[in-house]
C-alpha cells in the first residue's frame, strides 16, 4: 500500500513541524538485573508474566451467575482479544460440559433430524475465521451521558477472536432444509436455555458452529465445547453452549428478542430483530484513566469494526473535531473484525479533546451521539455506536469529553 | 419422463447427505429437547391454569424477586409500567411491553425459578403465566390458560413493535 504510507509519512512530518519537534527527555528506568540462577523449567501450559496484571474488571453482584464482564480494550494490543480476557454475559452461569457426552440436535423443517457429537463437527469441513463479538448493550451507559470513564466501562463489551467451526450452512445442508423453513431457533445448554430466532439467510451464509477460538478449544465462559457465531450480529444471538438449532418457519419471539435486545425508539415503538452492529471505533491510546508523563510524541492508538464489513477509513481529531486526519489502518483489514488504527501525534501539553470516527465499507460513518439520540431519542439501551471524546488535561490526565 | 427423472435425480442430489457425519435424531430425543413455544401455540403442552391458582407458588417461588404484586424487588417488574415507553423513565413489563403471551409461558418453563429452572410443572406454569397477565389486567382471576387460550391472549403492546430501518444514522455530512 505505498499510498498509505506515503499519507502516513506526510502526516508524521506534518505534525512534527506543527509540534516544533519537541524532544521530552527519557524518563529513567531502574537498572535492570539479569538473573543469574537458573529459571523455571519447562511446563505444559503457558502463564502470562505475574508483572502482568490486564483484567476483566468483576463488578460485586448479588447474582454473579447474571451479568458481565468487560475486555480491558485499552490494555490489547492488536486486533485479537486474549481468550482470558473475552468480555463474558451470561443469564444463568456458565455450565459445565462435558465435550464427550454434549451433543447439537438438528431438527424441525428438514429432511433428516440429525444429532452431532463435538468428534462428528470436527470431522466435517471447518473454517476459520477472525470476527468481533459484540454485546447489544456494549456502551448502552452513553446514551444517557457520556459517561463511560475509561475504555473498558464504555466499550469493553466487544472483543476479536479467531473462531473455528463448521459452517453452519454444510449442517444445514446434511440434514436437508426444507422449503418451508424461513428462520432458525439457535437454544444454549445453560440452565436458563437462552434461546435466540435468526433469519435463514444468515445461516445460511456466514454463521459457524464454533469448537475453537484463538487456536484453542473455546473457553468455558465463552461456550464450551460449542457455541454459534454469527459475524457481525449483535453478541446475543451467538448462542453459547449450543445445544439444538431447530428450523422454523416464524421466529420464536423468545424472551431475548422481544422484552430485551430491542430497542426502544422516542415514540414508544421498539425495534425488533436489530441484529446487525453499526460502525464503531474508541481511542484506545491516550483513553480515559491514562495518564500523559508530558508533552511530546505519542502513537495514538485505537479499534475500529463494523457489522457491515470491512472498516475503510478512520479519522482522528487531536482538537475536538476542529480538524481531522486519516490514521493508518492496519492490516489486515478483515470484514466483521477488529481494525487497529494508529496516528502519529505530537502533545503540545495543552488542554484538549481527542475522538475517532470510523468509515466502513458500506459508506456508513459513526455518528455523534447528539445525531444517534436525535434518530432514536433516549430510552433505545442497545446498539449505542457514537463517537466517543477523550479529553486531555494540561496534567496529561485523560478522562471523558 | 426423461424430464421426470431427471428432476427426480436433482431433487435427490439436493436433498442427499454428502458427509453422512451425524446420527439420526429419534423422535423421542427431539419431543424431550425441544421446549420451545412459538407464538402459534405450537409447543405449548396440555394443563391448564388460572391467576387464582397461581397465587400459592408465585408467592413461594417468584414473589422474593418479582414483589408480591409483581411490581419488582431484587429484580425487574412484571406489572404496571402502563403508558411508559414514550416517557424519559419507561418501565417495560409484561403487561406494558411483552408483545406475545406465549413467550411468558415458554421463559418461565426454561428459565424460572432463577435457581431451579424447570421446577414447575405445566399446570404450576399455567397458574403462574395467568397470574402475571392478571396482574397486568390482561385476563380475570379466573381465566383459564392452557394451550388453546394463551396464544390466544392479545397483548397490549402486540403491534408495539416495528422492524429494523436502519440506518438511520451514519450517512456522511461533513
Amino acid at each position: 500500500m505505498p499510498n498509505n504510507r506515503r499519507r502516513s509519512f506526510l502526516h508524521l512530518s506534518g505534525i512534527a513541524a506543527l509540534a516544533g519537534c519537541s524532544q521530552q527527555p527519557a524518563a529513567k528506568t531502574e537498572e535492570e538485573k539479569l538473573p543469574s540462577a537458573l529459571g523455571k523449567p519447562i511446563s505444559s501450559y503457558g502463564e502470562r508474566s505475574h508483572y502482568e496484571t490486564a483484567k476483566r474488571a468483576v463488578p460485586d453482584l448479588k447474582r454473579p451467575q447474571i451479568g458481565s464482564t468487560r475486555t480491558p480494550l485499552a490494555d490489547t494490543e492488536g486486533i485479537i482479544t486474549p481468550s482470558s480476557l473475552h468480555f463474558e454475559r451470561h443469564h444463568a452461569g456458565v455450565p459445565d460440559l462435558d465435550p464427550a457426552r454434549h451433543t447439537l440436535l438438528l431438527h424441525g423443517l428438514v429432511e433428516r433430524p440429525l444429532v452431532f457429537s463435538i468428534a462428528d463437527l470436527k470431522r466435517l469441513p471447518s473454517a476459520s475465521h477472525i470476527y468481533f463479538v459484540e454485546c447489544a448493550g456494549n456502551s448502552g451507559g452513553e446514551w444517557k451521558a457520556p459517561g463511560g470513564p475509561n475504555v473498558a466501562a464504555a466499550f469493553g463489551l466487544a472483543s476479536c477472536s479467531e473462531w473455528t467451526g463448521v459452517p453452519l450452512k454444510i449442517l444445514l445442508e446434511e440434514a436437508g432444509l426444507k422449503r418451508e423453513g424461513k428462520w432458525l431457533v439457535a437454544e444454549g445448554a445453560d440452565a436458563c436455555k437462552m434461546s435466540r430466532s435468526l433469519p435463514i439467510e444468515k445461516a445460511l451464509d456466514d454463521c459457524l458452529v464454533a469448537y475453537a477460538q484463538n487456536g484453542e478449544a473455546i473457553r468455558p465462559e465463552q461456550g464450551y465445547p460449542l457455541r454459534l457465531v454469527v459475524p457481525g450480529y449483535e453478541g446475543n444471538v451467538n448462542v453459547k453452549w449450543l445445544r439444538q438449532i431447530k428450523i422454523v418457519d416464524q421466529p420464536n419471539q423468545t424472551k431475548d428478542e422481544t422484552s430485551k435486545y430491542t430497542d426502544l425508539l422516542a415514540d414508544g415503538t421498539a425495534r425488533q430483530f436489530t441484529f446487525l452492529m453499526d460502525a464503531k471505533s474508541v481511542i484506545t491510546h491516550p483513553s480515559g484513566g491514562q495518564k500523559l508523563t508530558g508533552p511530546g510524541f505519542q502513537e495514538i492508538r485505537g479499534l475500529a469494526w463494523s457489522g457491515r464489513g470491512v472498516i475503510e477509513r478512520v479519522d482522528v481529531s487531536a482538537d475536538g473535531g476542529k480538524t481531522w486526519q486519516k490514521a493508518a489502518l492496519q492490516e489486515p483489514r478483515l470484514p466483521k473484525a477488529f481494525t487497529r488504527f494508529r496516528l502519529p501525534w505530537q502533545w503540545d501539553g495543552k488542554e484538549t479533546e481527542l475522538v475517532a470516527r470510523a468509515v466502513d465499507s458500506s459508506g456508513y460513518t459513526q455518528p455523534t451521539r447528539a445525531e444517534l439520540t436525535e434518530a432514536r431519542g433516549m430510552n433505545s439501551a442497545y446498539h449505542y455506536n457514537g463517537v466517543k471524546v477523550w479529553k486531555i488535561a494540561a496534567d496529561g490526565s485523560v478522562r471523558n469529553g | 419422463m426423461v424430464r421426470l427423472l431427471v428432476f427426480l435425480s436433482l431433487a435427490a442430489i439436493c436433498s442427499a447427505q454428502k458427509y453422512h457425519v451425524g446420527r439420526p435424531a429419534t423422535s423421542d430425543e427431539i419431543k424431550s429437547t425441544d421446549q420451545f413455544m412459538a407464538p402459534s401455540g405450537a409447543g405449548l403442552p396440555p394443563g391448564k391454569g388460572t391467576a387464582a391458582e397461581g397465587r400459592d407458588i408465585y408467592s413461594r417461588r417468584c414473589a422474593r424477586c418479582h414483589g408480591a404484586q409483581g411490581q419488582g424487588d431484587e429484580e425487574g417488574p412484571l406489572a404496571g409500567g402502563k403508558g411508559t415507553l414514550k416517557t424519559a423513565k419507561p418501565l417495560k413489563t409484561v403487561g406494558s411491553f411483552w408483545p406475545y403471551a406465549t413467550t411468558i409461558y415458554d421463559y418461565v418453563h426454561r428459565a424460572m425459578p432463577f435457581d431451579n429452572p424447570g421446577l414447575l410443572d405445566a399446570n404450576q406454569t399455567y397458574s403462574v403465566v395467568a397470574l402475571i397477565l392478571h396482574m397486568n389486567g390482561i385476563i380475570g382471576e379466573k381465566d383459564e390458560m392452557n394451550a388453546l387460550s394463551l396464544p390466544k391472549v392479545k397483548m397490549p403492546n402486540r403491534d408495539g413493535f416495528i422492524k429494523d430501518n436502519r440506518p438511520d444514522t451514519g450517512k456522511k455530512k461533513r
